[in-house]
């Protein structure tokens, strides 16, 4: 089995990449997945101010900026690409057959 | 800024300060576009150009104004921004990329330093930005405004500005906003969206009576920009040739604090050089023959601009132009517009229909102006108990006291 495990929070308390990896608790959850050989990929992602949405409805792409906040929509799947500026983002989630009913939430890798 | 108080001629200090603002109009977004494309860091490029503008102000009285002011103080910005990038490790990298386009700045003509300013335009309008973003980022990196002045412009709190501010810059740059003109396939919806940002700007504006009035000039010099930087686009001429015609009547829209409707303006009081220039440059734009949403605003308002009076005024053409308008910018609020127009052309059985048929579809619904332009036909139409009902419905919903002192004065006609 994979699963996919979506970290979520409130964003009031946002430690640095370099405070969570001197993050003891941190640093143990990652020695315990590493023991377990499972970690397959896992990515931090910048605040919500940075997401960007995209949905495509009667063929015209629709960018909003923010999250994608229908409450009674769910995650169904994650996609970690690799591309030029976020135009380029904004143009593969257009051409995803979710975008023409649900919607793509664009958010940066924090590296 | 402040003037140098040194030199014991004040009118040549005079004359300086005057080319400095006059500098500061024309080349401010430039020098700021400029640095950020060769920087890609935009809190550097405007603190740059802020010191570029305070160095011309401390040696042109000295040394004369330049010949060509723009690469005078681009050249500045530029050396100040390499020395600060020196001063920092991280820049490293950033001078390498400068030094490619510093060359031998002192020599280089203004020709040869590319306007940078629509690759600045279409990365402040990119949809990705929350909307008041977009705008507050327009008027501070582009027209020059301080944060102060776009804060009061808009009436929000300073802080709260500059948070808007900053955010917006932090977004594009962790978010990877690209820092360019779109490509063919993305440009007219952008295009649609950097005109709609120039016309919110000039709308905040329009809508006061005093306070914020500069807002409406500062959209019309952006939007000279724009048809400066895309002279084979309709629409951005389009857009300032709107902006034209109203600015040419704003002065008429408002009487001691009442509303005051096109058809009781005093149209002797227009500007009627704006109204010149609104109509040459609609027709340069109808001239492209692709048509838009703009274009057939700016037509409805120079019929209007152009007719001695509000009987003699080419009615059947407005409503052709609001039905062209809802076919290529579908809105409830223009079929409304069209009512009226139609009530003027065809007689006001028709307009009322419309009306009638708004009304059901519950499209509009709390709008004041529905039950207003409903009041207003049945007047005419010699139905004053309709009429009257209509008004106080009118009332209820009018969200300003400018519009209820409208309204009132109206009912008391009856």
């Amino acid at each position: 089995m994979k699963y996919v495990l979506l970290i979520c929070d409130d964003e009031t308390h946002s430690p640095s990449n370099e405070e969570l990896a001197a993050d003891p608790v941190h640093q143990a959850w990652l020695a315990d997945l590493d023991r377990r050989g499972g970690r397959l990929v896992g990515a931090r992602l910048r605040p919500v101010v940075d997401a960007t949405t995209v949905r495509v409805r009667d063929g015209e792409t629709l960018v909003s900026d923010g999250p994608f906040a229908e409450t009674k929509d769910f995650v169904g799947g994650l996609v970690i690409v690799e591309c030029a500026d976020l135009d380029e983002a904004i143009e593969i989630a257009a051409g995803h057959p979710y975008a023409r009913w649900g919607g793509i939430e664009i958010r940066p890798v924090w590296e | 800024m402040t003037s140098p108080d040194d030199g014991p001629d004040d009118g040549a200090d005079d004359r300086v300060r005057a080319a400095v603002d006059a500098a500061f109009r024309d080349e401010w977004g430039q020098v700021v576009a400029t640095l950020i494309g060769s920087t890609g860091d935009w809190d550097l490029a405007e603190d740059c150009a802020q010191e570029a503008f305070a160095a011309a102000l401390a040696t042109w009285p000295r040394d004369g104004v330049p010949h060509r002011p723009g690469a005078w103080l681009t050249t500045t910005a530029r050396h100040r921004a390499i020395d600060r990038l020196r001063r920092d490790a991280a820049g490293a990298a950033k001078l390498r990329q400068l030094a490619v386009l510093a060359g031998d700045p002192g020599e280089s003509p203004v020709e040869e330093i590319p306007d940078e300013r629509l690759r600045l335009i279409f990365t402040c309008c990119h949809p990705a930005l929350p909307f008041p973003a977009r705008v507050a980022l327009t008027l501070r990196t582009l027209a020059g405004l301080t944060t102060a002045e776009i804060a009061r412009a808009f009436l929000t709190a300073e802080p709260t500005m500059a948070q808007r501010l900053v955010r917006a810059k932090r977004k594009i740059a962790e978010a990877g906003i690209p820092y360019r003109v779109p490509p063919a396939e993305l440009l007219p919806r952008r295009l649609a969206g950097v005109l709609a940002v120039l016309y919110l700007i000039f709308n905040e504006g329009y809508d006061e009576e005093d306070a914020r009035r500069g807002l409406t000039a500062e959209a019309i010099r952006l939007a000279r920009v724009l048809v400066r930087l895309m002279p084979h686009e309709p629409e951005p001429r389009g857009l300032l040739a709107l902006m034209l015609l109203h600015e040419a009547r704003r002065p008429t829209r408002t009487a001691h604090g009442v509303l005051v409707t096109l058809e009781h303006q005093d149209r002797s009081r227009w500007n009627r050089a704006l109204i010149a220039e609104g109509v040459a440059m609609l027709d340069q734009a109808l001239a492209m023959r692709r048509t838009g949403p703009y274009q057939v605003q700016a037509a409805i308002a120079a019929c209007h601009a152009t007719a001695p009076d509000a009987a003699r005024t080419d009615w059947p053409q407005i409503a052709s132009l609001y039905a062209e308008l809802a076919r290529l910018a579908p809105s409830p609020v223009v079929d409304l517009n069209r009512a009226v127009a139609v009530a003027m052309a065809d007689g006001i059985p028709a307009g009322l229909a419309m009306v009638d048929r708004l009304t059901a579809s519950g499209r509009l619904e709390g709008y004041y102006l529905l039950p207003a332009t409903r009041a207003d036909l049945l007047r005419r139409a010699g139905r004053p108990g309709e009429a009257k009902a209509a008004y106080e419905e009118a009332l209820k919903l009018a969200p300003t006291e400018t519009e209820r002192r409208y309204l009132i004065s109206r009912l008391e006609e009856l």
